[in-house]
């Protein structure tokens, strides 16, 4: 504890690093994405009073291992992020202060972001979620069926996240859970495995931790009956591969493709290489989900199922500890609770969506779940938050 | 157990100088909250294997809690007085195995959102001790050197990005065949101020083993703990291989393992021994690669021992594998040099930060240089800040600024 003298900028102050955070990245955008200052001044309106017309889609992308302001949005940052400046930011509502104020661990973070409440259950536990999911919301609200809507998910950990423990929702209500890692396993059940080890590679935190899942049965299903690929077809694709991200959103292209579902949630986590401690893997990773992300826009964009009628959300699912925080050690971890890592930004995407707009106040990650039940016309009715007007 | 039901017997499994010290204090432990006696636990337990500087800081401080009026001492624990915890926390043997039992503590103040108000707490009661007990100046003004070394090397990146705010940067600099001058101020300093722990040599090159034998620096290297490392990944991948734990059970693992457990033989120094088992069982990714093994040794070291004198050597680390194979051990021979430089390059910013967070910072003096790239950065006092240097520059002449 007496290691607390610190010079370099003495940042200690929470609401100030969060203010000077989002202050940050409005005048960054502003000068490098073209995006107005006068668009955070401005009032928002529901630009729409009714619910979408049917066929609208929503898909949710989420970076489990957050990305810190250093390395996007701040001026020395903003080179690992070319295609969200170029390219997304312009068209996209920019929220600049989403705050996570649950546990800082992923499965239980995208838990909470997939049910709107903070879940509190042990991070690194194989359960549900206690409360029920958006994917449930979705399907009891519209009565849609099962194959409307799917997760990709980055490791076993996570594949509880499709629906929650809740009485009244639950079992077989919830969104099928496609694990590409697993499915990869699957395929290759036999031969040499070798060639394909990067894509198998689970993050530093989370190495093995839960037991593997019985059988391949479901994941040889899944490549047959609802990605429509033959296993030769799959780990010919996979051999063209660098990194299981780059696996998870094949695997949801091939989702878009075949299935089209109305509300698809991909989670992303080669960032989180970050535990390991080499900054170099962490920066790389950012520059890979930068590039992931352009391409999902721009495979929305070329899908008649999709296009005009799609909204894309991308948010990490919280940030990483500051340079300065005491007892952190700077991007590796998550664990101080500081304003760093607790304060991220939101980029919707979409048709109805304002472009070129920055958000200032802030918002809550919860939000996210009640935005997506105003978007696509659903009731969330144990989701905390609020639908984010700006983006509906 | 309660904190005022603990008694002298209650440290009975302490190591010798940590019961001594835990049963001289016993009154101070009975009359703090639970959640802040589990974290000065942790601390004291460890007390015979404490650097010189740890141990001058916790006296200090159980100085300075003693001396606290009972309304005083309210005061300055009041946070932590209002945390809530549970009955299974309080029933947890927290005094015999206070590291477990704030894992426990830190899990649950997770869950229940109390983490904010514990930060809080914490911060509340270490500004209150520090202002008490301000830390001494060092004897002599710190000086910390880094060294980007051989293999360490990138086309076309813009080194000591973050740092050259602070300083100057020298662009050129006269090649050296090696690091001997660093060395040589490393040893001339040693000698002229020989206390123990204060002068150290971290060393993240692999391969190089040579053995500089000067008993008044304190020497860690990732070449000299690559058999340590092997056992330790070996009981990680019991866990790993188990598919029953996950990386909590990892870590309650690791932070629980014994020298014994490895093999670890302490030599003539059994405190500098269990640091390095430290930087191995409770850093991450120290295990696996060498850029990661040096900042956290810089980090660790400066946090705990407050050194006078430190330089930190990166060499190049293994490239990225499979996270299975790197636990296994399995093919570290292929080196990447670029992202070492911007492992090296952060690393180098870190320890700055941890360089200033030490008494004296005012007057403390940090040099960053590559051995590859030929250039170089200096802060310190009297140096201009955001400046770059003409002309060349030896490595002899930056030491001497």
């Amino acid at each position: 504890m007496g290691h607390g003298q610190l010079n370099p900028g003495r940042l200690t102050d929470s609401q100030r690093i969060a203010d000077a955070l989002v202050w940050n990245r409005r005048e960054f955008l502003r000068k490098a994405a073209g995006v107005g200052a006068g668009s955070a001044l401005l009032g928002f309106s529901p630009l729409r009073a009714m619910a979408l017309p049917a066929g609208q889609k929503a898909i949710v992308v989420t970076f489990g291992g957050g990305a810190r302001d250093e390395e996007t949005f701040a001026p020395d940052g903003q080179e690992n992020i070319p295609q969200m400046m170029k390219s997304l930011l312009p068209q996209a509502t920019y929220f600049g202060r989403v705050e996570n104020h649950g546990i800082l661990g992923h499965y239980v973070a995208t838990a909470s972001l997939a049910t709107g409440v903070y879940e509190t259950f042990d991070n690194f536990a194989a359960v549900p979620p206690a409360n029920p999911t958006v994917f449930e919301y979705f399907r009891k609200g519209l009565k849609r069926p099962a194959a409307d809507t799917w997760v990709v998910a980055p490791s076993n950990g996570f594949n509880r996240i499709g629906e929650s423990g809740h009485g009244r929702y639950g079992e077989g209500h919830g969104a099928g859970v496609i694990l590409p890692k697993r499915l990869l396993k699957a395929a290759m059940s036999s031969g040499d495995h070798s060639q394909y080890a990067h894509l198998l590679r689970d993050n530093y935190e989370d190495p093995f931790y839960t037991p593997e899942l019985a059988g391949n049965e479901v994941e040889l299903r899944q490549l047959d009956e609802i990605l429509r690929l033959s296993m030769a077809e799959f780990t010919r694709h996979a051999l063209t591969l660098s990194s299981p991200d780059e696996l998870s959103v094949y695997i949801a292209r091939q989702l878009m493709k075949q299935v089209a579902p109305s509300l698809l949630w991909i989670t992303l986590h080669d960032i989180d290489i970050a535990h390991s401690g080499a900054y170099s893997l962490y920066v790389e990773g950012i520059r890979r989900s930068d590039r992931l992300c352009a391409e999902l826009w721009q495979a929305v964009q070329s899908n008649p199922e999709y296009s005009g009628k799609t909204t894309m959300f991308i948010l990490p699912d919280f940030g990483r500890d500051s340079d300065f925080t005491v007892g952190g050690n700077g991007f590796q971890h998550h664990r101080t609770g500081d304003a760093l890592s607790r304060t991220t930004w939101m980029t919707v995407l979409g048709p109805h969506v304002r472009q070129g707009t920055f958000v200032e106040r802030p918002v809550s990650s919860l939000d996210l779940v009640p935005t997506l039940g105003a978007l696509l016309g659903f009731q969330t009715p144990l989701a905390n938050g609020k639908p984010l007007v700006e983006a509906i | 157990m309660r904190p005022d039901e603990l008694t002298s017997s209650s440290f009975a499994t302490y190591p010798p100088e940590a019961r001594v010290f835990a049963t001289s204090n016993l009154t101070v432990f009975q009359q703090m909250p639970l959640p802040l006696v589990v974290i000065l636990l942790r601390e004291v337990i460890g007390y015979d294997w404490r650097f010189p500087a740890e141990r001058t800081t916790l006296d200090d401080q159980y100085t300075w809690l003693r001396s606290l009026s009972a309304e005083d001492r309210e005061r300055a624990v009041n946070g932590f007085a209002h945390l809530s915890i549970t009955p299974q926390l309080t029933a947890q043997n927290w005094v015999e195995h206070p590291q477990q039992a704030s894992e426990n503590l830190s899990a649950y103040l997770w869950s229940s959102h109390q983490m904010d108000a514990f930060h809080q707490a914490a911060g509340d009661f270490a500004g209150s001790m520090q202002k008490a007990a301000p830390e001494k100046s060092p004897d002599i003004p710190r000086l910390c050197v880094i060294v980007f070394g051989r293999g360490v090397r990138a086309q076309d990146y813009p080194l000591f990005r973050k740092l050259r705010p602070h300083g100057v940067y020298f662009p050129d600099v006269e090649a050296a065949p090696d690091m001997q001058p660093i060395l040589d101020t490393l040893a001339t300093r040693a000698a002229a101020h020989p206390e123990p722990y204060q002068h150290w040599f971290i060393d993240g090159e692999a391969g190089d083993t040579t053995a500089r034998k000067d008993h008044r620096v304190a020497e860690v290297s990732w070449s000299e703990t690559t058999s340590l490392r092997a056992a330790i990944l070996a009981r990680m991948q019991q866990v790993i291989h188990s598919a029953q734990g996950g990386p909590e059970q990892l870590r309650t693992l690791l932070a629980t393992t014994t020298p014994a457990d490895v093999g670890l033989a302490f030599g003539k120094d059994e405190v500098l021994s269990r640091f390095k088992l430290t930087l191995l069982t409770e850093g991450s990714g120290t295990q696996i690669f060498s850029t990661t093994f040096a900042q956290w040794a810089a980090r660790e070291a400066l946090r705990r021992a407050q050194p006078s004198t430190l330089v930190v050597r990166f060499g190049a680390r293994q490239r990225q594998l499979p996270m299975d194979e790197l636990v296994a051990g399995v093919s570290n021979a292929v080196a990447d040099p670029a992202g070492s430089l911007v492992d090296a390059d952060m690393g180098a910013f870190y320890t700055w930060i941890n360089q200033q967070r030490l008494s004296g910072a005012a007057q403390a003096k940090f040099i960053a240089w590559s051995q590859e790239h030929n250039q170089a950065i200096v802060l310190g006092a009297g140096l201009p800040r955001g400046t770059t240097a003409a002309g060349t520059m030896t490595l002899h002449q930056l030491l001497a600024l």
